[in-house]
């Protein structure tokens, strides 16, 4: 991971120190949501919607993936209910984000917690429970991260929507910056064999379950399996005890 | 724009509330071993269900195509993440792959 040469940051480090580590931990994802973000600020803009209409929306809902797809909802004449409905199950795979990030964020002030909330996305969930793991890392840098990742995201939707077209489709290969990054993470993930067949449970089943249904709901679905498998694997493993390795 | 507003609020409290309620009910306790053992599967289990079919399937109505440009750079991608564990070495590479893959892609 990238450590800052200034040694270990700490929790009673002053403000812009802070500040700075969180803005530099998330430059893959501010450079990953701007082309996602111009795209669909110039969409939501032919969609008929204002600059300032994509920042409250991008502001309120930021969760790039059920803006995309509200978007298309309201431009085939969905009513409220039913693209509430579909953003609800569509982020609903942040409840466990947020799970696993509970276990990282024991003792912040219940005030912090509900700010922190707001800001889980996938990717500032990956970036931050690695993070977390390989240490040190703290709460607030994490909150830095998150509302990094929010400005970001709120400002090129905005840009995109002000007919901010500026990058040309496919710009170094801008697109492929999370894809990237989540694939980093998933190797940073990969601790030990039953990490890896839970990533293998996880993935495989995803790819099946995305071929039979419809929507997203393969990515809860999936991460349930996976690590439900991985810890029986675990289980029966330390059980018995027999052979080891195998990923 | 009352109903765009009214609209974005709704979205925005039924995104907020998944990503609120386990933070509010687990952050402030201890959790049972097994449950955390269990939580420790969850990172690489979702990060595997998110990236998996955004490689491994494309279209609409979703089938399964192994020669996606994006899984054809991921796994280059994925043995830089390997050998260098290095975060901002690996979206560099992606990203530049992914750059060559789409010139390619376009004069071929």
């Amino acid at each position: 991971m990238v450590t800052t040469a200034t040694g270990d940051p700490s929790l009673q480090d002053p403000l812009p120190r802070i500040l700075e580590d969180g803005v530099r931990a998330a430059w893959p994802i501010c450079l990953g949501y701007l082309p996602i973000g111009l795209a669909f600020g110039v969409i939501a803009q032919k969609g008929g919607l204002s600059p300032f209409e994509i920042g409250l929306m991008s502001l309120l809902v930021f969760a790039g993936s059920s803006q995309f797809i509200a978007l298309s909802m309201m431009g085939s004449g969905a009513g409220l209910p039913a693209i509430v409905m579909t953003t609800f199950l569509v982020n609903f795979r942040h409840f466990l984000m947020s799970s696993t990030l509970a276990v990282r964020l024991r003792g912040v002030p219940q005030k912090w917690l509900s700010l922190y909330a707001y800001g889980i996305t996938d990717e500032s969930f990956a970036l931050n429970l690695t993070r977390f793991q390989e240490g040190p890392w703290d709460w607030k840098r994490a909150f830095v991260v998150n509302q990094t990742a929010n400005v970001a995201w709120i400002g090129s939707t905005v840009l995109g929507g002000a007919g901010g077209t500026f990058l040309p489709a496919g710009a170094f290969g801008m697109d492929f910056a999370l894809p990237a990054m989540f694939l980093c993470l998933l190797v940073f993930q990969l601790k030990g064999a039953f990490h890896g067949s839970a990533a293998l449970f996880a993935g495989g089943s995803a790819v099946v379950l995305s071929l039979l249904f419809e929507g997203n709901g393969h990515i809860v679905a999936a991460s349930l399996l996976g690590a439900t498998a991985g810890l029986f694997l675990k289980k029966g493993f330390s059980r018995g005890r027999g052979k080891e390795e195998r990923q | 724009m009352t109903d765009h507003l009214l609209l974005f609020a709704a979205m925005g409290v039924v995104t907020y509330l998944p990503r609120w309620i386990p933070l509010y009910l687990l952050a402030g306790r201890h959790l049972p071993g097994i449950w955390v053992e269990w939580l420790e599967l969850i990172p690489p289990a979702i990060l595997s269900a998110l990236i998996a079919p955004a490689l491994l399937t494309a279209g609409s109505p979703r089938h399964f195509d192994f020669l996606t440009p994006e899984f054809l750079v991921a796994l280059p991608t994925f043995a830089v993440a390997w050998k260098t564990r290095s975060l901002a070495v690996t979206v560099l590479t992606g990203m530049f792959l992914y750059w060559l893959a789409g010139l390619y892609l376009c004069q071929g």
